[in-house]
């Protein structure tokens, strides 16, 4: 058994918050410059060098990356092992969020209800999934989703006859209806299986992976090179103005499912792909 | 060739922009998103006066994070234009000139640029640390209670804008869409 205070837990959580909206991810800088390189629009290219532009000055000057700071969406992996001591771990967390929202000046985009709309004009609450997994670590995944890419991802039910090629026209139709309204070269994460809330769950955490890893899977592993390949013939390109820089990155995750069913989420990031993992 | 082009727009200018080019904007402009459109939109309703003269003006979607001590303004790009589509016309009928924000936008939006000769600009999504820096003055001048969604009086130079909708319709997607 081990003890972790939740306090420690909601540290993680403030200070991810403070690094990740002025700091993107090595591997997504290394993919922009890249694609700098290797893009064969001008226009594209130009939007690439201006992404750079702006983190790098994001950085230096500690200004948002994007000034949509998003919702937070955190996945906690706690070890079976782990007895979690302090206040209730998700006002502690919510408690985190809404402090570093404040002191990095970061936009409060969280309304109340989904209807009647009052700001919380903190930032919380955040979506928290749980998960227990073997072993004694807790290892928080921490994201900020802006809604502009959000907005864009879409849930099917296909049938078990549309089989793979079902699946993956869905996809790029997606993407394709998506075109430049998520903020392209965009990252998308596709759950297939499960039931509607699995897929969706697993097609959230698959954006969570880094750029250029191997899927150990396969199957879904290629799932994606299919997938980048015809996303990346589109010539959407960099924010929808023509370009090969369509997708960063297509991350497949997959789960058992029922003979009737073949559950299908795409969920969509923009190039802004801010989060950050951390295991206690 | 990039153009320079200042507010309040005048149409013998507005005509000779077309889809695809670059701009660089300067003047004073105005912000609303999704519930300042609303508010806008019934106060016109209502036959009320806004708190701003629309006419020959500018709009930019956008919500900015809050502005650090001493800084004019936080991170400030362009929002999805599409959520905006349906609540766009009163003010073009009240003599809007140009729209600024990013992505696609309806087939009734272009028909409206020809007719009210107007312009849709797009900026580019996701580098609000750099549009940032084109923003000399902000001031919020009405829906102070919005928030972020308040609308601000902002002053620009050089703000770095593609025109996405030229006054006769053309879109700039539909040459790669």
């Amino acid at each position: 058994m081990r003890l972790i205070q939740t306090d420690e837990i909601g540290k993680v959580v403030y200070d991810s918050l403070m690094e990740i909206n002025f700091v993107l991810p090595n591997d997504v800088k290394e993919k922009i410059i890249n694609q700098i390189e290797i893009e064969n629009s001008a226009r594209g290219k130009n939007i690439l060098s201006m992404i750079k532009e702006n983190y790098l000055l994001s950085e230096a000057k500690r200004i948002p990356l994007c000034q949509d700071t998003g919702m937070a969406v955190i996945f906690l992996d706690i070890g079976q092992g782990v007895l979690l001591e302090g206040d209730y771990i998700e006002d502690v967390i919510n408690r985190n969020v809404a402090k570093a929202y404040l002191d990095g000046y970061l936009r409060k985009s969280i309304v109340d209800s989904p209807l009647t709309r009052k700001n919380t004009n903190n930032n919380t609450p955040a979506i928290v999934h749980y998960n227990i997994v073997p072993g004694d670590d807790v290892k928080i995944s921490i994201a900020i989703k802006g809604f502009g890419s959000e907005n864009m991802s879409r849930m099917v039910l296909l049938k078990p006859s549309d089989g793979l090629e079902g699946v993956l026209d869905f996809v790029v139709d997606t993407v394709k209806k998506a075109g430049p309204n998520p903020c392209p070269p965009m990252i998308l994460g596709v759950g297939i299986g499960g039931t509607i809330e699995k897929a969706a769950l697993m097609a959230k955490h698959a954006l969570l992976r880094e750029l250029d890893s191997v899927n150990e899977d396969e199957e879904a592993r290629i799932i994606e090179e299919t997938l980048m390949e015809r996303i990346n013939s589109l010539n959407i390109g960099p924010m929808g103005m023509g370009g090969i820089t369509t997708a960063l990155g297509v991350h497949v995750e997959m789960f058992p499912t029922h003979i009737a069913g073949l559950p299908v989420v795409v969920n969509i990031n923009c190039h802004s792909s801010r989060h950050k993992e951390i295991i206690l | 060739m990039i153009r320079k082009i200042s507010t309040p727009l005048k149409e013998e200018e507005i005509v000779l922009l077309e889809a695809g080019d670059e701009v660089l904007l300067s003047g004073y402009i105005y912000t609303a998103r999704d519930a300042a459109h609303k508010k806008l939109l019934q106060l016109i309703d209502e036959g009320k006066d806004l708190p701003f003269d629309v006419n020959g003006q500018v709009i930019f979607y956008v919500g900015p994070t809050p502005n650090k001590p001493g800084e004019v303004i936080g991170s400030a790009g362009p929002t999805t234009s599409y959520r905006m589509d349906e609540m766009t016309l009163p003010l073009l009928k009240l003599g809007l000139k140009g729209t600024i924000g990013k992505g696609k936008r309806s087939e009734d939006i272009k028909n409206y640029m020809n007719e009210y000769k107007a312009v849709y600009f797009i900026a580019i999504g996701g580098i609000g640390a750099l549009i940032s820096n084109s923003i000399k003055e902000s001031e919020i001048i009405a829906f102070e209670e919005l928030g972020t969604e308040a609308i601000r009086k902002l002053y620009v130079e050089d703000m770095p804008l593609y025109i996405g909708i030229d006054s006769y319709g053309n879109d700039i997607y539909s040459e790669v869409l």
